[in-house]
């Protein structure tokens, strides 16, 4: 290996970007070593068929480079406990550090799903509670904690929703409705199911349209997926109604959950006259989002529809716990195993952690923050459907596009160079230019305060140099990056140094 | 209130600039109906103390595999973690990040991601993968919905010695897409037969699924079967321990079109299961049939290196009812740590590891060929996992070793034609010389009682 | 002012005849709405089109958008420089960036499509 002689340059804190793990290290060096072996000599060969030509081509390194690589990238995130993170429908609140503590006790973290029960009649006990508690939160009977992500429990709900209709020879019930203001996940999760979505036009209010919806219904309807609160931010008042009307055609009401954050204590799905639920964990009830994942979707229902949940079922007979395989039953699967159990087991920590009272008034700050950062920028930010919005709101750069020929993604941008992650943008579909936020609860008044010294600070420099949003942002490890370029000649996985350029 | 910042006086002032009297007035547009009268019938909030020692005593009452010695496998293994991965994965700016929206913020999480994928593409040979997926199952799934999309075919060939909980899933997913599944039966050998499989293949089938080794432990004839694939126009998905392609012949060598498999064991603990670590990846000609995230690489505004998500069209946020996967998450934190393991291990490192495997696995085989009445019934080479035949119920062994601190397999009986003695047993790394010895000991002290 | 030499559709494309073959490609509007486009399929040469029928996509980096066949018949030629490099389409859409070619069936096809007149006060232009 040739050694050149790279120059050396100085660069700002933070700002000089990461080589490439596939470009450091020398082979011969080492982080990790394997136990030794200290029984007998043994024969291990395997027949030349079946093995591979070369080894794995990897990095070799040691361990501190390894440290240091990922510390250094790691300074190139945003992150909750580095600044606001006011991502609308995504409840980017606080990630309590206990969580983490807990799931990482060796009592559940070394446990293997193939263990019998007697070894696991502590984690049983952690997930029957919190199976219980989120019964008790959205007001249903049974609850499957197999989904591993929001999406993957509305997939089970439409299955579950599905096998309803097939166990009542209802075969022709295969149609959803879906209001146009829904998460792209619905309609995706509805076609997976073999069934069909059909979508409901929002009324004026930004709410659903009930007379749309009367016109829409029939026998072949298997059922409804409602975001309540919706995607504005709004609750559906009317959803009682809303009931009366699909329930009386036959079909089924689907919840996403995504919104919880608005109405726990405050409102329960059962009461509101749904049938299935699916929680996010990762949002309502505080577990890390990871940088995408893992999450938790399990979902709720109703007496009627528990039969159809996932087995093994968890029941309790004078504090032993058992897994029931329900012998006999057909029941769909969609995890390998029950799910992500060390996901459930953080929420389950802040449940207790907060109480019931805890809980109540997380929902009551959450909307409370939202409503002050809201009326706190008026004459800022134009906003959408402002009348009774709960835990976020959707403002519009319309008026920002007109007077000074900056979109919203470029606000976006810009907001990045003051060490706020930009909100939720161009979402929902049905508002133009939408900027979506959403603050959590667990952002004080002076930075909901300070938020809007900035967008403040942001639309002045809009007047005065709207160029400073389009080529934002400035200030940031790299600048915005030629997207098109990526789609077109996709570079996936490391080959060699950029030719990208 | 734990973790919320509101004072009497905040509340208070924002209330004032919202000109109500209370906080409930927001909620004014929830109809009386849908309100839980007593509020939320649980327990009041406690202090961190009280529900630490609530949870650790939770914890206390089981037992896991730091304490006994484990030979449990099937999917999920007892596989040692590197504190350093603990350690970049604790690291807020990985735990707490959302996904790489912005990615002028986020370069962190997508570089890592990149990386991931990158290992991954030189594990399995394939030269394009995702950022991951929930679990091995539900990769397997999306790598059947590619290969039928791709040969727009609508049955698939599972072998009869597919992992059973990875075909539960499989057959959830599959019924309701109209999708019919056929078996392709295991020979003597206990391998997929090839002869079978080419009989099986009619034409309907656009999809084989190869799962290498197989779930009885053992390596298949993956060049034959892909052959027989091959000739009739189906495309091979293959399902793999990520650990035995530290030494196996790679999907890419066989043929396949896709890989995907459950790498949970490259730094993510077992956790009763969950949450895991799925994999996926494909040939360049199914690269725009690929669920989930991918990142790419580029360039900034200033033609600086950078990260992006790309080919977003595939994804349901953009498609909506045309998606053909509606998955929006990947396991991301628990990516960051198979990444990391991967750049602790090098290229030297999965070697041993596959080594380490290898000589654990066949000197607890070479103790149990030598125990009376104890049979491996199967001749053909594994990789640390393997079927062992005892003559009395392996449930009741299963029990017996328990009481002496060791996990001692999974029972088998009735899949793929086996008995009530059969036995399906893993070997790790993690095992040592004295637990393998304390395993053939258990069994003899079983059989002699 | 639109090209004059051509038909168009109300899918914003262009059709240009010459002989019994018809190349299709999108309109230098369309170019400019779509933004930068990353990635196209399109039709296998040998297949046979109605007029009308979704044939291929046209992506952008976040939309997909169907391609019509705006007359009917078999697929004679496609640009597969297009294939390789998409932005073709944003530079030049009326010449360079040419998506397919089919062999036309029924000519009274072609008098259905819009005139450039047609087209340009479709776009407001």
């Amino acid at each position: 290996m040739s050694h050149e002689r790279q120059g050396a340059t100085p660069a700002r804190w933070g700002a000089d970007l990461q080589t490439s793990l596939f470009a450091k290290g020398r082979a011969g060096r080492r982080a990790t070593t394997m136990p030794a072996w200290r029984g007998d000599d043994v024969d291990t060969a395997l027949p030349a068929g079946a093995l591979r030509a070369a080894p794995a081509d990897l990095p070799s390194l040691s361990e501190p480079e390894v440290l240091r690589h990922y510390t250094l990238l790691s300074n190139l995130n945003h992150h909750i406990e580095r600044g606001l993170y006011p991502l609308g429908s995504c409840t980017m609140k606080y990630n309590p550090r206990l969580n983490e503590k807990v799931a990482a006790l060796s009592g559940f973290a070394s446990l293997h799903p193939e263990q019998d029960e007697a070894d696991l009649q502590g984690l049983l006990c952690a997930l029957k509670l919190l199976q219980d508690a989120l019964c008790e939160i959205t007001g249903f009977a049974a609850c499957s904690l197999q989904p591993a992500a929001g999406a993957h429990g509305e997939y089970l709900g439409m299955q579950v929703i599905r096998a309803r209709h097939l166990d009542r020879g209802e075969n022709g019930r295969t149609e959803v409705l879906i209001p146009d203001s829904a998460h792209g996940t619905n309609p995706a999760s509805v076609v997976l199911t073999g069934m069909k979505p059909r979508t409901l036009k929002s009324g004026p209010d930004g709410r659903l349209d009930l007379d749309a919806l009367r016109a829409a219904v029939g026998p072949q309807t298997a059922g409804i997926m409602i975001t309540n609160p919706n995607t504005l931010g709004l609750f559906e008042s009317d959803i009682v109604e809303v009931a009366r009307i699909v329930h009386a055609a036959g079909g089924l009401l689907y919840m996403d959950g995504a919104n919880l954050n608005a109405i726990l204590g405050k409102a329960k799905p059962a009461l509101m006259g749904f049938d299935v639920v699916h929680l996010n964990l990762h949002k309502t009830f505080s577990t890390p989002h990871g940088g995408g994942g893992p999450g938790a979707g399990p979902i709720c229902v109703t007496q009627e529809l528990a039969r159809f949940l996932p087995a093994p079922v968890i029941r309790e007979d004078a504090g032993v716990y058992r897994l029931d395989a329900c012998a006999g039953e057909c029941r769909p699967s969609v995890h390998a195993y029950m799910g992500n159990t060390g996901v459930c087991l953080r929420a389950l920590t802040y449940i207790l952690r907060l109480g019931g009272d805890g809980l109540t008034r997380v929902s009551e700050r959450a909307v409370l923050n939202a409503n002050y950062l809201r009326k706190r920028l008026e004459g800022l930010l134009t906003v959408e459907h402002a009348e009774g919005t709960l835990h976020e709101f959707i403002a519009t750069g319309a008026d920002w596009k007109e007077k000074f020929g900056v979109r919203t993604l470029d606000i976006a941008k810009r907001m990045l160079d003051y060490g706020i992650h930009a909100p939720t943008i161009y979402f929902p579909l049905i508002v133009d230019e939408a900027i979506m936020v959403e603050p959590t609860e667990t952002e004080s008044k002076e930075t909901l305060d300070r938020f809007v010294d900035v967008v403040a600070a942001i639309r002045a420099e809009a007047e005065r140099d709207p160029d400073l949003l389009r080529t934002a942002p400035h200030t940031t490890p790299v600048s915005r990056l030629d997207e098109a370029a990526a789609a077109r000649r996709p570079d996936l996985s490391w080959l060699g140094p950029c030719n990208c350029g | 209130m734990p973790y919320t910042p509101h004072t009497a006086e905040d509340i208070r002032e924002m209330l004032d600039v919202l000109g109500l009297a209370t906080v409930d007035d927001l909620f004014r547009s929830l109809p009386a109906a849908v309100r839980p009268p007593a509020g939320l019938d649980l327990p009041s909030s406690l202090s961190e103390e009280e529900v630490w020692r609530v949870m650790s005593n939770l914890a206390a009452l089981n037992a896991g595999q730091d304490e006994l010695a484990s030979f449990l496998g099937g999917g999920v293994y007892d596989a040692a973690i590197p504190a350093a991965v603990d350690a970049v994965v604790s690291r807020s700016e990985f735990l707490t990040a959302y996904t790489p929206y912005q990615p002028e913020v986020s370069q962190g999480t997508l570089q890592v991601i990149y990386e991931w994928q990158t290992f991954v593409t030189r594990l399995t040979g394939l030269p394009v993968a995702n950022a991951s997926m929930y679990d091995g199952s539900t990769a397997l799934v999306e790598g059947v919905r590619m290969a039928l999309g791709r040969t727009g075919r609508d049955a698939v060939v599972l072998p009869a010695a597919l992992n059973p909980r990875h075909r539960r899933v499989l057959e959830t997913n599959l019924a309701s897409e109209g999708v019919t599944i056929l078996t392709a039966p295991i020979g003597a050998a206990g391998t997929t037969d090839p002869a079978a499989l080419r009989a099986l293949l009619d034409g309907r089938a656009g999809a084989v699924v190869i799962q290498n080794p197989n779930h009885l432990g053992l390596i298949e004839p993956v060049d034959a079967l892909a052959a027989a694939a091959r000739d009739a126009g189906a495309l091979v998905v293959a399902s793999v321990n990520p650990v035995s392609l530290s030494l196996l012949k790679t999907p890419a060598e066989y043929g396949a079109a896709v890989a995907t498999g459950e790498a949970q064991p490259f730094g993510v603990p077992c956790g009763w299961g969950g949450p895991l670590l799925g994999f996926l990846s494909c040939s360049d000609e199914l690269k725009r049939l690929i669920p989930g995230r991918v990142v790419g690489r580029t360039v900034d505004h200033d033609g600086r290196e950078g990260y992006v998500l790309t080919l977003q069209t595939r994804e349901q946020h953009i498609r909506r009812e045309k998606a053909t996967s509606n998955i929006c998450s990947n396991q991301g934190l628990n990516m960051a740590r198979g990444t990391v393991y991967l750049a602790l291990l090098g290229t030297e490192g999965l070697r041993e590891l596959g080594a380490a495997n290898r000589v654990r696995c066949e000197a607890l085989r070479a103790i149990l060929r030598g125990i009376d009445g104890v049979q491996l019934p199967f001749a053909g080479p594994v990789f640390n996992e393997f079927v062992v035949r005892l003559p009395r119920p392996a449930r009741e062994f299963r029990a017996f070793a328990r009481e002496q601190g060791i996990l001692a397999g999974i029972p088998l009986d009735g899949f793929a034609g086996c008995g009530a003695g059969d036995l399906l047993v893993a070997v790790t790394e993690r095992r040592t010389a004295d637990e393998i010895e304390r395993y053939g000991s258990a069994l003899r002290d079983f059989l002699e009682q | 002012m639109v090209a004059s030499d051509r038909k168009y559709t109300k899918d914003h494309e262009w059709v240009l005849a010459e002989g019994e073959s018809a190349t299709v490609g999108v309109t230098e509007y369309a170019a400019h709405e779509l933004g930068d486009v990353v990635f196209l399929e399109l039709p296998e040469v040998g297949t046979v089109v109605a007029q009308g029928e979704a044939v291929g996509t046209i992506e952008t980096v976040k939309s997909v958008e169907d391609l019509f066949s705006p007359v009917g018949g078999e697929v004679i030629a496609v640009n597969e420089a297009v294939l390789d490099a998409p932005e073709t389409v944003n530079q030049d859409p009326l010449e360079a960036g040419w998506l397919f070619k089919v062999r036309i069936e029924d000519r009274s096809e072609m008098d259905e499509l819009l005139s450039a007149d047609d087209y340009d006060a479709l776009i407001g232009g």
